[in-house]
């Protein structure tokens, strides 16, 4: 859902920054604390997925660096710096701390009963705040500047919508780890964007593409031995994104490819019909009869775009030959006058 | 320093110049997170790699990640190409689902031999040395040594050949393609580089090592020169630089020696970050400080231009007219007296006949807007800040 936000503000790849950049936050909150509590892990993984997304900020508006570098940087630092944090904790005599690794890769299947109810409700939160700004969201989104004439506070707005986006990822690391939360987080969103135009109905698309591709996908991994659940939810989700590139009506691969087709058979029929009014206009009579050879020197011409005149009751065949009907040299006639009038 | 120690600090070394040079390039071209998508979707060309050849360093694997590689770089510009999303969302699509692949065909297949995944992401150097690369029976040293070695020899014999078209193509990809280089040939070139390197890397200091190793150091650079050669050099010193204090850091504090790496890329980072003579925060806060106090400066003459009267230039009024805080005012009035452009009498403000000229020609500017009237601008504005 709120992959939508991300995709449409071009900052697809916070997602993954975050995601590796929460990993200290996690050893952190584990060193204070000692123990695998997963809400102070969470915390901790909130605080410090914040630390680098302000941090992104700032490289991206104090120095030169791009966003892309800004990204990039934070994201190996502090996965490094969480590396080094995790294996440091390794070799401390604490038997609690097995197991924190699970957060790199995510295991839906460690969730307990807790986990799940706090997700719940993490979710309904984001639900009301979303429902509850949804105008001030949706104009900062598309036009920030207006947004800043109008009064609203943007910087507010901006920084709510990221802590947002960060503690959706934060939650999704237990299920389907580091790595793939990115996909989780876009998956979704770019498929329901193939689909619409309009704003709330991409945020609940994604919605539902994301709970689909997480349902088939526990229910695949579940089905098999040795699946990991996260893999598999992104592939899912990586199909959904495929067949929605290829087959949505107005976007898609598949219909423009259709509708470029149509565009060129359409110039053919045209072609073929303005021909054949240049040769019908040297006669008096219109429907004068003409071999059918007389076409072949033209180059758009083939049988079926002549079958389709035939149709369409533009020109009459007989035997070898062919006339242009009445409304056959009316329509071309227009054409013609189109033509014109597109030229002057 | 018992060999082996030396060894890895030579093979961490090694790296971080194999992957300085490339990463400069793709920190100048504002392709940074490809070095990020690259090491992660390598992995199924790894992993197949392995099926076939049931071993990690033949070159057949690094060849087949290398072509993953340049594959995810294919799928996002073609992703890219469809319009349908943005470059950014398309390499993050990408990458995730190549690595889920490459996930799954471990979890399937690959179960019982030697191959996790964690190696993969995070590599261990501590154990580099002792994978030795035998020649007739003689030990000549670490395999990952020569392997990454071999690339970094490629690598800048290449970056020599085509210093020039590489430059070109990164600073003006419409001149470098007018005068008969293909851009698109040295693009998919430094991106066989980078994932080549990125290859050779991964087994010995993993693949997130291999992205900072990348891209931190060129950053780093970049605040600190705008000369390609320059940025070239630092990157490479920086990447070196904390390879080994890295090394030594995780030597301390007994943990892994490419976490501490990428730490000791972040506090140099960090520290050039913060400090950098004009491109760093502070600088930059420092000169927006500055600025700042001269526009004020500006507003002060010109408001004592504007009125004749004593009541509007006594000290005490300024405060409030122009709404200025005590302290505020008071620099901008020690400045203004440092420069001889007003004189105090009495608590009563008014300009010098060099104030009144430095504010005529204030004005001058602000109202024509002219560029050349700004040229004898700067210089006096420098004047103020001495």
């Amino acid at each position: 859902m709120l992959g939508s936000f991300a995709v449409l503000r071009k900052q697809s790849l916070l997602g993954d920054a975050i995601s590796h950049a929460a990993l200290p936050g996690i050893a952190i909150a584990f060193l204070i604390t000692g123990a695998k509590d997963s809400n102070t892990l969470l915390l901790g993984a909130l605080v410090s997925g914040l630390i680098g997304t302000f941090w992104i900020r700032g490289i991206i508006t104090k120095t030169h660096l791009k966003s892309d570098t800004a990204l990039g940087l934070i994201l190996s630092l502090f996965f490094g710096f969480g590396m080094l944090l995790l294996t440091f904790i390794q070799k401390q005599p604490n038997a609690n701390q097995a197991g924190l690794d699970k957060y790199l890769f995510g295991q839906a299947a460690t969730l307990v009963e807790s986990d799940v109810w706090m997700m719940a409700v993490v979710t309904g939160i984001c639900l009301f705040v979303l429902l509850l700004f949804w105008k001030e969201f949706k104009i900062l989104l598309f036009d920030k500047d207006y947004a800043k004439t109008l009064g609203f506070n943007t910087k507010t707005i901006d920084i709510l919508i990221t802590s947002f986006i960060v503690l959706a990822i934060v939650l999704g690391l237990q299920t389907v780890g580091v790595v793939l939360m990115s996909a989780m987080l876009l998956a979704p969103a770019a498929a329901a964007r193939q689909w619409t135009n309009s704003l709330a109905t991409m945020v609940f698309l994604a919605a539902i593409f994301g709970a689909f591709s997480g349902v088939f996908g526990t229910a695949i991994s579940a089905s098999q031995n040795n699946l990991s659940t996260g893999p598999v939810i992104v592939l899912v989700a990586a199909v959904f994104v495929f067949v929605s590139f290829v087959f949505s009506p107005s976007r898609g691969l598949l219909f423009k490819q259709i509708r470029f087709i149509k565009n060129r058979r359409d110039l053919q029929l045209h072609k073929t019909l303005s021909f054949m009014y240049d040769i019908a206009i040297t006669h008096d009579d219109i429907s004068h009869p003409h071999e059918i050879k007389i076409l072949n020197n033209f180059q758009g011409y083939t049988k079926r775009t002549l079958k389709k005149l035939v149709e369409k009751d533009y020109v009459t065949l007989e035997g070898s030959t062919w006339s242009l009907t009445n409304e056959g040299f009316k329509s071309a006639l227009n054409l013609y006058n189109q033509l014109t009038r597109n030229d002057e | 320093m018992s060999s082996a120690q030396i060894e890895i600090q030579l093979i961490a070394s090694i790296v971080a110049i194999a992957c300085a040079i490339p990463g400069t390039f793709l920190v100048l071209r504002k392709m940074a997170m490809i070095s990020d998508a690259i090491s992660h979707s390598i992995l199924p060309g790894i992993v197949v790699g392995f099926f076939i050849t049931q071993d990690l360093n033949s070159p057949l694997l690094i060849l087949l990640a290398a072509l993953t590689g340049v594959i995810t770089v294919v799928l996002v510009e073609y992703i890219q190409k469809t319009g349908l999303v943005k470059e950014d969302t398309a390499i993050g699509l990408v990458f995730p689902v190549l690595f889920s692949i490459g996930v799954l065909m471990i979890a399937k297949k690959a179960n019982d031999i030697h191959l996790d995944i964690d190696a993969v992401l995070v590599g261990e150097l501590a154990l580099a040395p002792f994978d030795r690369l035998m020649i007739s029976g003689v030990d000549v040293g670490p395999k990952s040594l020569w392997i990454i070695g071999g690339i970094l020899i490629i690598t800048i014999v290449l970056l020599l050949a085509f210093f020039k078209e590489l430059k070109l193509s990164t600073f003006d990809k419409g001149l470098a393609a007018s005068l008969g280089f293909s851009p698109a040939i040295i693009h998919y070139g430094l991106m066989t580089v980078s994932s080549v390197t990125t290859v050779g890397a991964f087994d010995a200091v993993g693949a997130i090592l291999v992205v900072a190793l990348m891209i931190a150091p060129a950053a780093t650079a970049y605040l600190l020169t705008t000369d390609l050669k320059k940025m070239l050099w630092l990157s490479i010193v920086f990447g070196v630089f904390s390879a080994i204090s890295g090394y030594w850091l995780a030597h301390l504090l007994d943990a892994s020696i490419s976490g501490s790496i990428t730490t000791m890329l972040g506090l140099l980072f960090l520290v050039v970050y913060l400090f950098a003579p004009s491109k760093g925060v502070i600088a930059v806060m420092y000169r927006e400080k500055q600025q700042r106090t001269e526009v004020s400066l500006l507003t002060f003459l010109l408001h004592l231009k504007n009125h004749e009267e004593e009541r509007e230039r006594h000290v005490n009024h300024l405060n409030e007219h122009i709404n200025w805080q005590k302290v505020r005012s008071k620099t901008i009035l020690e400045l203004a007296l440092k420069n001889n452009l007003i004189v105090i009498d009495e608590k009563i403000v008014s300009l010098t006949d060099k104030g009144d000229e430095f504010t005529t020609q204030a004005i001058d500017y602000i109202i024509t807007n002219e560029d050349s009237q700004i040229e004898g601008m700067k210089d006096d504005f420098f004047l103020f800040r001495g």
